[in-house]
């Protein structure tokens, strides 16, 4: 699954990163980079953007560039 | 005359002060409190310029200590070294002493947001492969105290290699003096060697470096190594060879983008440093920080803005009244005291028609702006305008933007020259240029003025529902603005500017509450460049317009004979039957004359076509203008300008301002570039004349048209 699958309240452990986009890059220069622990904070009205949050900063991206990050999911359940 | 509305302060002789004094650059991410820290430091001894050949603004501040005093320069916030927008390129380059004309700071002071360190520790990696005496002030304390966050300041001393950290509450003033005294000694610091993120990177960047001579300092190596620096990249291809250099980066990057590989390396040290030196102590969620989260919810976060909105129009509207009448007054006195005091000649009227009328007119939209600014400021440092962009993102998706244009366009209902700077934050050029394009389409304060002079005078005050007609044409004339601008960015975007579908990535911060000097000192930065303009550019244009309206003077002056006896009324109707005369003989009556036919098929005449024309360098003026030529003498107030408006007729008697023609003008006002700043501010930011030239033909054109076929389909009616 991707960073764009997960609902709110979730969070995941980002595992691979297809570098290929220059988008992903400039989120790795803001942290996004494998092994660090993100929660999805928010999803904007229409589903797009998001709203990712990870050692306590929150960044906003759009689904298109969430689709490079693979992840897997740490609690099943949503918390509220 | 488009030079002189630049909204720099010359910053000559300040080199010249402080020559012997250290400087140094305030660096740090984007929302740290660095600003907040700077104002602290440096009180009110600053000054604002621009970079030499750029409108990225340069704040220089003096620090004084103990026994000396430093040169304290705020950059732009920045993420990394490897930045994209104008904005970081410029800070990147003046810590590297890229920037002809400034000097290369003696040493850094490093913002670091202690609840923010990550993203913090990044870019004080990078930062200290210049090697460049650098200390570090972590500011926000409090707030990390707050959230349960506990750093071991010596083991974070320890991970930079020995470099000092300071902790500071740039609110409640806490860490200052410690952070003052250590700023003495800051260009004594030692930078460790190596940096500890990724010692491979340091350390081949280091012998090249000595391998190359002086010319190359090992961060020039980096960059080019890194192809985050164009220049550097094919100038160390071309000293050592393209086989090696690519060997080299396939031994440090693998297949992977350079950048992606240091991203990778650096976070992964960040990460295990953070979990040494930070304790994160779980912590019940407050009611107001669990506010904050309810209210960042989509929906909540959509009515809020809404509201908000509401409330920012609201007050530019009501609470700006009493201050304005007061000004209108003030300047109305000024202007009779002086026609008193000197006597009915042309040096009276100069000042009285012409520098105070036309200055007063500009002026009085102080207190509207300066509100406009306070609620955009404040709206800035709680955090708020940068959650509208991930609001309106997927509105601005629709014309091919992202959210990242929303602030530029929100702001520019105050002004779009401010606006038009605050585009520097867009990463591509397309859109950058497309949102340029489209923030002058929003209704600025200085179309109020005309807007509220016709809508007071031709829609009728009643109430339609709970709202009033007056009210809401002005809304629908906002909505024109946001129409026409988005309009434009649609059409942009699908030609001339078609590009990849932009990215939309935006560090969100957290409510904060404001901090007073800050936001006081920008408002003060606001106001003093608002009144800068209206002493240069306006001035020269009311005395530019009352000098052709004043000049030449009817060769037999009537003489009125003040009877004893005549009412206040019929001397002033004799006095203004007079001025009508002088006016449609007077140079801007024949230059009226002579444009009438090309505003013709609009339904104006030569008096509006006139004013008009006196508008284009800076449409606030044309209230103004139409008062005097409306002859009802300089202090055309409103309500007697609106009464002449309503009488206006053709020579046949029909009645100028009719339906069609009053909502064509509106129109007209709606999209017409009136605003000579704006073209000057177009040019800078885009580099060239290429692109004013296009808003003005195409924003006129437009405008136009429109009036044109409003007035046009109107009177067949």
């Amino acid at each position: 699954m991707t960073l764009a699958d997960l609902a709110p309240g979730e969070t995941a452990k980002l595992d691979k990163i297809d570098t290929r986009d220059p988008g992903v890059i400039r989120l790795m220069v803001l942290g996004m980079v494998e092994d660090i622990t993100v929660r999805m904070e928010n999803v904007a009205i229409g589903g797009d953007p998001l709203e990712i949050g990870f050692f306590g900063s929150s960044i906003s991206l759009r689904k298109e560039q969430a689709r490079h990050f693979k992840v897997s999911r740490i609690n099943s359940s949503p918390s509220k | 005359m488009i030079e002189s509305t630049e909204v720099k302060i010359p910053i000559s002789g300040i080199g010249i002060r402080h020559k012997a004094r250290a400087s140094i650059a305030l660096i740090g991410n984007p929302n740290t409190g660095k600003s907040t820290l700077f104002n602290r430091l440096t009180g009110l001894r600053q000054t604002t310029a621009n970079f030499p050949g750029v409108t990225v603004e340069k704040h220089e501040g003096t620090v004084e200590l103990g026994n000396s005093a430093l040169n304290l320069v705020d950059l732009p916030g920045i993420y990394s070294l490897d930045g994209t927008s104008v904005d970081e390129r410029i800070a990147v380059d003046v810590i590297l002493g890229r920037v002809p004309g400034t000097q290369r700071p003696s040493g850094l002071l490093v913002v670091i947001d202690a609840t923010h360190i990550y993203q913090g520790l990044y870019m004080m990696e990078q930062l200290l492969e210049l090697q460049l005496p650098t200390m570090v002030a972590l500011t926000m304390i409090d707030a990390a105290t707050a959230n349960g966050i506990k750093i071991d300041i010596e083991g974070l001393q320890k991970a930079l290699g020995g470099i000092p950290v300071y902790p500071v509450s740039s609110i409640s003033g806490h860490g200052l003096d410690e952070l003052k005294e250590g700023l003495e000694h800051v260009t004594e610091v030692e930078t460790p060697a190596i940096p500890a993120s990724w010692p491979e990177l340091s350390e081949t960047a280091q012998q090249l470096s000595q391998q190359l001579g002086s010319d190359w300092q090992r961060i020039d190596i980096i960059q080019a190594l890194l192809q985050s620096h164009p220049g550097f990249e094919g100038k160390l291809s071309d000293q050592l060879g393209h086989e090696t250099v690519d060997g080299l980066r396939s031994r440090l990057f693998g297949d992977d983008p350079p950048v992606a590989v240091e991203a990778r390396r650096r976070y992964q040290w960040v990460k295990t440093v953070i979990e040494d030196v930070q304790v994160q102590a779980p912590l019940y969620e407050k009611l107001g920080a669990r506010l904050v989260r309810w209210t960042n919810q989509p929906w909540p976060a959509t009515l809020l803005f809404f509201a908000v909105l509401l409330l920012v129009f609201q007050a530019v509207f009501t609470w700006a009244t009493p201050m304005m009448d007061l000004i209108d007054s003030a300047g109305s006195e000024l202007g009779q005291w002086l026609v008193a005091t000197l006597g009915t000649n042309a040096f009276s009227s100069f000042l009285a028609d012409g520098v105070i009328a036309g200055v007063g007119s500009v002026i009085i939209f102080l207190p509207q702006i300066l509100i406009l600014f306070l609620f955009i400021i404040i709206l800035e440092d709680t955090g708020y305008l940068a959650r509208t962009s991930f609001l309106m993102d997927r509105v601005m998706r629709t014309v091919g933007l992202s959210g990242q244009s929303v602030i530029p366009m929100l702001s520019s209902f105050a002004c779009a020259v401010p606006s038009i700077m605050a585009t520097r934050v867009i990463p591509d050029r397309r859109d950058r240029i497309a949102t340029i394009l489209a923030a002058p389409f929003m209704t600025c304060s200085a179309r109020l003025p005309i807007y509220a002079l016709l809508i007071a005078a031709f829609v009728p005050n009643e109430s339609v529902g709970w709202m009033n007609l007056q009210g809401l044409v002005l809304f629908a004339l906002y909505l024109l603005g946001i129409i026409g601008g988005l309009g434009t960015a649609l059409m942009l975007k699908s030609s001339a500017l078609k590009g990849p579908k932009p990215h939309f990535m935006l560090a969100l911060p957290e409510f904060r509450i404001p901090n007073l000097q800050t936001v006081a000192i920008k408002l003060f930065d606001r106001g003093r460049i608002f009144l800068k303009r209206a002493g240069t550019v306006i001035f020269v244009v009311a005395i530019l317009v009352w000098t052709l309206a004043y000049f030449p003077r009817m060769e037999v002056e009537p003489t009125v004979s003040i009877e004893p006896g005549s009412t206040l009324q019929v001397q002033q109707g004799l006095q203004n039957a007079r001025s009508a005369a002088q006016m449609e003989q007077s140079w801007l009556g024949r230059i009226g004359r002579t444009i009438e036919p090309v505003f013709k098929p609009l339904g104006w005449d030569w008096r509006v076509s006139s004013a008009v024309v006196a508008g284009f360098p800076a449409r606030e003026v044309v209230v103004a203008v139409m008062g005097t030529i409306y002859a009802v003498g300089a202090e055309a107030d409103d309500h007697s300008l609106s009464e002449k408006l309503r009488a206006a007729k053709w020579p046949d008697g029909r009645p100028i301002f009719t339906l069609p023609m009053v909502l064509g003008m509106l129109v007209f006002y709606a999209w017409c570039l009136q605003c000579a700043a704006t073209l000057a501010t177009i040019r800078r930011e885009t580099n060239g004349w290429r692109w004013p030239i296009f808003a003005w033909v195409y924003m006129t054109s437009i405008g136009y048209s429109g009036a044109f076929i409003i007035y046009q389909v109107g009177s067949m009616f």
